[in-house]
């Protein structure tokens, strides 16, 4: 390479003569040092004269420096005198200069108080503007639905089957797997507190009302909005940024009859059996516990649960369900027609479908428990 | 370097390359130079080989045979460190691009600058800016997103990144598929504009008849596996070959002929 070996930019002024030399590479990967220096032209009543004859190359960058050093002095390409300078190189310097000339009127950053007020106001406003969106899309699905109901739009049942496949059957393990493990936890949290008060038989129900009433639906529902909300906008949202729910809607079809109703049943039949499942590998979880570190027997244990924790237990849980799986279906499915154009677009509701998902969820258990406390359930 | 009889310096040099994907051969000893300064069009039918080709030559793909010369440097077998001083002497358009879209416009063209100069930052905003105005699109476009601009104007912003490190060779990869004629022939003469004026060497894979005549000032001709022709497209236009033929004879191929002939005369005309 011709460039490493060759002596460094040089830029000298010689004002009694109004003359400056221009000398070596000026190129992009000689310029650091050139332009940290920061050459100037003074001031000169005289027409300067730019002694180019050594100057060995220029590039775009070379040319840039140069048009800047004379703009500095508020001087053009054509006020100086150029003398041993190539044909192509003026040509490139002109070309700079007139493709220079407006800079880049940046949008002013602003930082402070100021800015945190406005983001503040924003997110307030987006709050809005999706809890808006989720209302509106939900009523949307129920119309749907109705419309299924009376028989004006069809229900997919091939669809419906496989999505029951995809979000229910499959996260059969993970979801046995994870609700054994904290009734595991739970009976354990229980066996430390309550052996000191000898009342270790006491965590059969700790497990039994937890599991019953709120771990069993919770879990379930957060690992779903993890598995199955973040799925469904990931498959409409890439539907959508192939313009594919466009064609849709091109050949007459509607999209929330094909793409979100399905997913809707399918988990709102689903949540639940994985529900029953969770509470009952809870139990199974708490009562092996029990059963090594606690010396109650499995008979023991189950005799406990028969006597003691009441059938409405499992209905206060199993009733959540239902609503869980409808939240976390309309949030995916709403968030994946939000997408727009980009991959990064799909990545980006993904993850919102999944925050919101298991925001609501919470945010729904609460209201399910003050509601249970005030109705005395 | 090695060069020509009539002196003229090669850039790039491709000598028996062979490109396989399984079973299905791409390239079968494939041979072609570049030339300092010249615009060398490429062109072939559907799954010739053409991007495979650039892909080839740039680095991003081995080829399972031959080699490649680049500024007279076997790059081959290189690995990424020693590759990097060669990555900075061309500049690579991909089809639509390929912007960083999580950052504007400016930020995509300052990337290449940033990451290899030392240079203060008004001085990087400055080429930036000049690099996207040399690209020819408005300034008003520097700080919009990748998403918010049309296919053109994408490519452009392509073109501005590639041109940062101000290249002495310029790989494009099918620039005006995709745009409206228009466009495309605003494109075309925005290649040549910056073919003359910075002294490029252009590397042009094209589908696009149009942009044959009106750039390029050799074609090669990409055919099972070879370069069939290499050649001034006068030359190529009379070679005796099935696919150059109707390539070059058919109705697209007349038509574009026609305007060039048509733009040359007014050229000429004044």
């Amino acid at each position: 390479m011709p460039q490493s070996f060759a002596p460094p930019p040089e830029f000298r002024v010689d004002a009694e003569a109004a003359r400056a030399i221009v000398a070596g590479p000026w190129t992009l990967a000689n310029l650091g040092p050139l332009f940290a220096r920061r050459p100037a032209l003074p001031a000169c009543t005289e027409r300067w004269t730019l002694d180019a004859s050594r100057l060995s190359s220029l590039d775009t960058a070379g040319a840039m420096l140069l048009v800047r050093l004379l703009r500095a002095t508020g001087l053009g390409p054509g006020d100086v005198d150029f003398t041993g300078l190539r044909e192509a190189d003026l040509r490139l310097i002109e070309l700079v200069d007139a493709r220079s000339r407006d800079r880049c009127e940046a949008g002013e950053p602003y930082f402070g108080f100021r800015a945190m007020l406005e983001r503040m106001g924003r997110a307030v406003a987006r709050f809005a503007t999706q809890a808006w969106e989720l209302l509106g899309f939900v009523g949307l699905t129920m119309t749907t639905l109705a419309g299924v109901l009376v028989g004006r739009a069809k229900l997919r049942w091939t669809s419906i089957v496989h999505h029951m496949e995809e979000t229910g059957l499959d996260a059969v393990p993970i979801v046995a797997l994870l609700s054994f493990l904290v009734g595991a936890v739970i009976a354990f949290l229980g066996a430390t507190v309550l052996r000191d008060f000898g009342a270790s038989i006491f965590t059969v129900e700790l497990v039994s009302y937890a599991f019953l009433r709120e771990f069993g639906v919770l879990l379930t529902a957060i690992i779903l909005a993890g598995r199955s909300g973040s799925a469904f906008t990931a498959q409409i949202g890439s539907m959508k940024s192939r313009e594919e729910l466009d064609a849709i809607k091109a050949l007459g079809l509607d999209p929330i009859e094909l793409l979100v109703v399905p997913r809707l049943l399918a988990l709102c039949v689903m949540l639940p059996l994985l529900t029953f499942l969770s509470m009952i590998m809870g139990l199974v979880g708490g009562g092996i516990v029990s059963m090594l570190s606690l010396d109650i027997s499995a008979g023991q244990f189950i005799t406990r649960l028969n006597e003691m924790t009441e059938i409405r237990h499992f209905w206060a849980g199993m009733v959540k369900a239902p609503v869980f799986a409808f939240l976390i279906a309309v949030v995916g499915c709403l968030e994946g027609l939000k997408v727009e154009g980009s991959a990064e677009s799909v990545g980006r509701h993904t993850t919102a479908s999944v925050v919101q998902a298991i925001f609501l969820v919470i945010v729904f258990d609460a209201l399910f428990a003050v509601f249970f406390m005030e109705v005395g359930l | 370097m090695s060069a020509m009889p009539d002196g003229r310096e090669r850039v790039v040099e491709v000598r028996g390359v062979v490109s396989r994907f399984g079973t299905q051969v791409v390239h079968d000893g494939l041979d072609l130079d570049v030339y300092r300064g010249e615009v060398l069009g490429v062109i072939g039918g559907s799954g010739a080989g053409k991007s495979v080709l650039l892909r080839t030559i740039v680095g991003l793909r081995q080829p399972q045979g031959g080699t490649i010369r680049m500024f007279g440097i076997d790059t081959t077998h290189m690995d990424d460190a020693e590759r990097r001083p060669i990555e900075r002497r061309f500049g690579l358009l991909f089809q639509d691009g390929a912007l960083f879209s999580s950052l504007t416009v400016l930020e995509n063209v300052r990337v290449p600058l940033i990451e290899y100069y030392r240079l203060p930052d008004d001085v990087v905003d400055d080429l930036a800016m000049l690099k996207i105005r040399l690209a020819g699109l408005p300034t008003s476009a520097a700080h919009k997103y990748p998403a918010a601009l049309s296919g053109g104007m994408r490519k452009r912003a392509g073109l501005a990144r590639a041109l940062a490190l101000d290249p002495e060779i310029l790989f494009l990869d099918e620039p005006t598929s995709g745009l409206d004629p228009l466009s495309a022939a605003a494109f075309d003469e925005l290649i040549a504009t910056l073919h003359a004026s910075l002294g490029l060497t252009v590397f042009l894979v094209t589908h696009d008849m149009d942009s044959l005549y009106a750039v390029c000032e050799r074609v090669a001709v990409l055919s099972n596996g070879k370069v069939v022709i290499a050649d001034t497209i006068d030359k190529v236009e009379q070679y005796d070959d099935d696919w150059v033929r109707q390539c070059f004879l058919g109705p697209r191929g007349r038509s574009a002929a026609r305007q060039a002939e048509w733009v040359a005369s007014l050229a000429r005309a004044g």
